[in-house]
């Protein structure tokens, strides 16, 4: 949406925008600080034993990695149901290779990451060229990937005794009181945030996910953008299959289902508009926090398991309406702006006036303006 | 047209049956001194699917009984575990061939029961094995547990575990799991009955989800700062509780018992996160439905009430519904883990 653009060209309305925009960040940060807090009330262990801390860090690790490349799939207006089921090949994958090869750990987690963005690549094909509805497309590679990996695996399991000790110790080790895959998964975190946020491509993402036709007749390379979007979102699957394995111990042919909801739920929790072209990654990350902490710290303060779904769900509407309300506080606070500054058009308050704010601010000047300027017009019509 | 080629081939099973059955006889004069009568015989297992561990393991018994009463072992099956189609071909093969007795383990309630019922009509007795068909479509069923047995045998691991005091906790697989609640029902009411210290605090869901139960492995521990033991009567729910438990605060502190399978456990009963855990003993499973088929074929048997010896196991009778109960629980720990591969 339109909210995505004006607080980045550092103009000193954008800067007042900004405050308001990180609100959503803010929030989730918040209910997060919040939620652990009453917790740790409850039982103390939950944070401050070692195990305790240890888990509050390390258990999102996963749905974070997933989360990342599901924002970034979702900013370009798409969806990737998938992810579930290539975690589940690529966690197997895993475990194979620990069984039928003797390749060091760093070559097994490549070639997981390798496979998930093979998987990814057919998605992004499919939609980018294919002309088929994303949600469409990876509903039906989530069905096929599980039918591959349930041919592959049968009733096989990987067991914890068939992978080395040092690479399920990366399932647990800290360094500096901080776990190893949390620290993987903020790395992702923080490469992948730098590109969307600053980078022309990563800007091209969001101007593809607000408005593809106007991004096509600008010229932008859309189905590349797409492509790599999709590539990502798999490779990131991969990467998070090879975690499951590493912390779980056991793959199984079940592994992985249901997970791409939560992954699009933490980006949705997070403030990634669901129809594109807004959003950060940042946001995603503390969604799966949060959905994560939620799941871990609802049985401690004695919420029964049936209810716990409950207030998933009823956290991602709030998360929605929350987001309603906030565009359209944001965008009353835009129009009294242009009001004040005397600007003329005295058409109905739609969201048009966040372009007049905007295009002359940064004509050109920094990535984010030259993505977003030719098509946010388009927006205030959708 | 279809029922005529049926007929057909039915009059063909039987010729063969009574040809294969005939040089059976002439050929098979040094039978095994197995305690079961005059032994020989062809039997052929037809496991769920090849190449699963758990029923290499069992097979294995039940090729070492056949040995033992001087018959001879055959191996088919589907290559998946879901193909109830591919288990008819095998066990129309089978009866075509005249085998003295088919062992199944069934992919399907009824989609063996024509197949089989064919097998029955050509006087091949058919005995099922750990998953069952309906009951009036095959001879006998050979159970590997009966639910008091196993709600027994954790009652005890858990006891001796924990000293038979303290506070105790259920990670099951779903909340609607019939027999992990009839489990769970019966181990509550075993320890109330006789483990009055002994205190059950919690019961919570894993859905036999590796990362749930994980999950739920840990809230538990954050609920329960005084839990002694846990029982997960779910091979999913053992693992990923030992697995959480080993990389926890809590290892050897709380102690953990259940269900689950050797190579699943290995590394935990190892590392020293879990003593004992309990499960039927696949291979004596296949012992036992070995001797049974044998016991059919060789008319010592015919139903319920019957009695019928196989070989080390001992005597067995035939109990309501032509089950066949092979007893307690197996328990594994540390000395005996390393004799299995399943």
């Amino acid at each position: 949406m339109s909210a995505a653009t004006p607080s980045r060209d550092g103009s000193s309305l954008g800067a007042a925008v900004g405050a308001l925009l990180k609100s959503r960040e803010v929030a989730v940060a918040v209910v997060l600080v919040l939620l652990i807090a009453a917790t740790t009330l409850k039982s103390d262990a939950f944070l401050f034993s070692s195990t305790g801390w240890r888990d509050l860090l390390l258990t999102p690790s996963m749905l974070v990695l997933l989360a990342v490349g599901q924002t970034a799939v979702i900013i370009t207006r798409n969806v990737d149901l998938s992810v579930g089921s290539t975690l589940g090949l690529t966690a197997y994958l895993t475990g194979r290779l620990f069984i039928d090869t003797s390749l060091p750990i760093i070559l097994v987690v490549l070639a997981a990451v390798l496979m998930g963005a093979v998987l990814g690549l057919v998605n992004g094909v499919l939609v980018a060229w294919g002309r088929v509805p994303a949600l469409v497309i990876t509903l039906g590679t989530m069905y096929i990937y599980r039918g591959a990996f349930l041919t592959w695996a049968g009733s096989d399991r990987i067991n914890a005794g068939d992978m080395p000790r040092a690479f399920r110790d990366l399932g647990t080790d800290s360094i500096l009181g901080i776990p190893v895959l949390t620290i993987v998964a903020v790395v992702v975190l923080a490469a992948v945030g730098y590109y969307l946020h600053t980078a022309r491509g990563g800007r091209e993402f969001y101007a593809i996910g607000s408005d593809p036709d106007a991004a096509h007749l600008y010229g932008l390379r859309i189905s590349r953008r797409i492509m790599a979007a999709f590539v990502l979102s798999g490779a990131l699957a991969g990467l998070a299959g090879a975690v499951s394995a590493a912390r779980f111990g056991t793959v199984s042919s079940s592994v992985g289902t249901g997970i791409e909801f939560e992954a699009v739920g933490a980006a949705v929790i997070g403030g990634v508009a669901i129809f594109g072209g807004s959003g950060t990654v940042w946001g995603a990350a503390l969604g799966a926090f949060l959905l994560v902490t939620i799941n871990r710290s609802l049985p401690v303060l004695g919420i029964s398991d049936f209810w716990q779904q409950a207030v998933v769900g009823a956290l991602i509407v709030g998360a929605i309406t929350l987001d309603r309300v906030l565009v359209r506080r944001q965008e009353k606070k835009l129009v009294a702006a242009r009001d004040d500054a005397g600007s003329s058009h005295a058409g109905p308050p739609t969201r048009e006036p966040v372009v007049a704010t905007t295009a002359p601010g940064s004509p050109g000047a920094s990535a984010p303006g030259d993505t977003s300027s030719p098509t946010d017009p388009q927006e205030g019509t959708r | 047209m279809k029922i005529h080629n049926r007929r057909l081939a039915g009059l063909a099973a039987v010729a063969l049956a009574a040809s294969m059955a005939l040089t059976a006889c002439g050929s098979d004069s040094d039978g095994g001194e197995g305690a079961s009568g005059d032994g020989g015989g062809t039997y052929t297992f037809i496991p769920k699917n090849l190449g699963n561990p758990y029923f290499d393991t069992s097979n294995a018994g039940g090729e070492k009984a056949i040995g033992e009463f001087g018959g001879e072992y055959e191996q088919v099956g589907p290559a998946t575990g879901d193909d109830p189609a591919g288990q008819v071909t095998y066990i129309n093969t089978a009866t075509q061939q005249g085998r003295s007795a088919l062992i199944v383990s069934a992919n399907d309630p009824d989609a063996l029961c024509d197949a089989i019922g064919e097998a029955m009509d050509a006087d091949i007795p058919v005995v099922t094995y750990d998953a069952d068909t309906n009951p009036d479509c095959r001879d006998i069923f050979v159970s590997q547990a009966d639910a008091a047995g196993i709600a027994q045998a954790q009652v005890d691991l858990i006891a001796d575990q924990i000293g038979d005091s303290g506070e105790i906790a259920f990670l099951s697989a779903a909340a609607n799991a019939t027999n992990q609640n009839e489990w769970i029902d019966l181990m509550t009411a075993e320890f109330e009955a006789n483990h009055p210290d002994i205190t059950v605090v919690d019961t919570v869901y894993g859905d036999d989800d590796d990362q749930k139960s994980f999950d739920a492995t840990a809230a538990l521990l954050q609920t329960h700062p005084d839990l002694a033991g846990i029982i997960s009567p779910t091979t999913v729910g053992i693992a990923a509780a030992a697995r959480y438990l080993s990389t926890s605060d809590a290892k050897g502190e709380v102690k953990l018992t259940g269900l689950g399978t050797p190579n699943q456990m290995r590394e935990y009963v190892e590392d020293g996160t879990v003593d004992a855990f309990a499960l039927w003993n696949p291979a004596d499973l296949g012992y036992l439905a070995a001797y049974t088929a044998n016991a059919l074929a060789t008319g010592e048997i015919e139903g319920e009430g019957d009695s019928f010896t196989a070989g080390d196991l001992g005597d067995y009778t035939v109990g309501a519904d032509n089950v066949v109960l092979l007893g307690d629980p197996f328990v594994f720990d540390a000395d005996n883990i390393g004799d299995f591969d399943f």
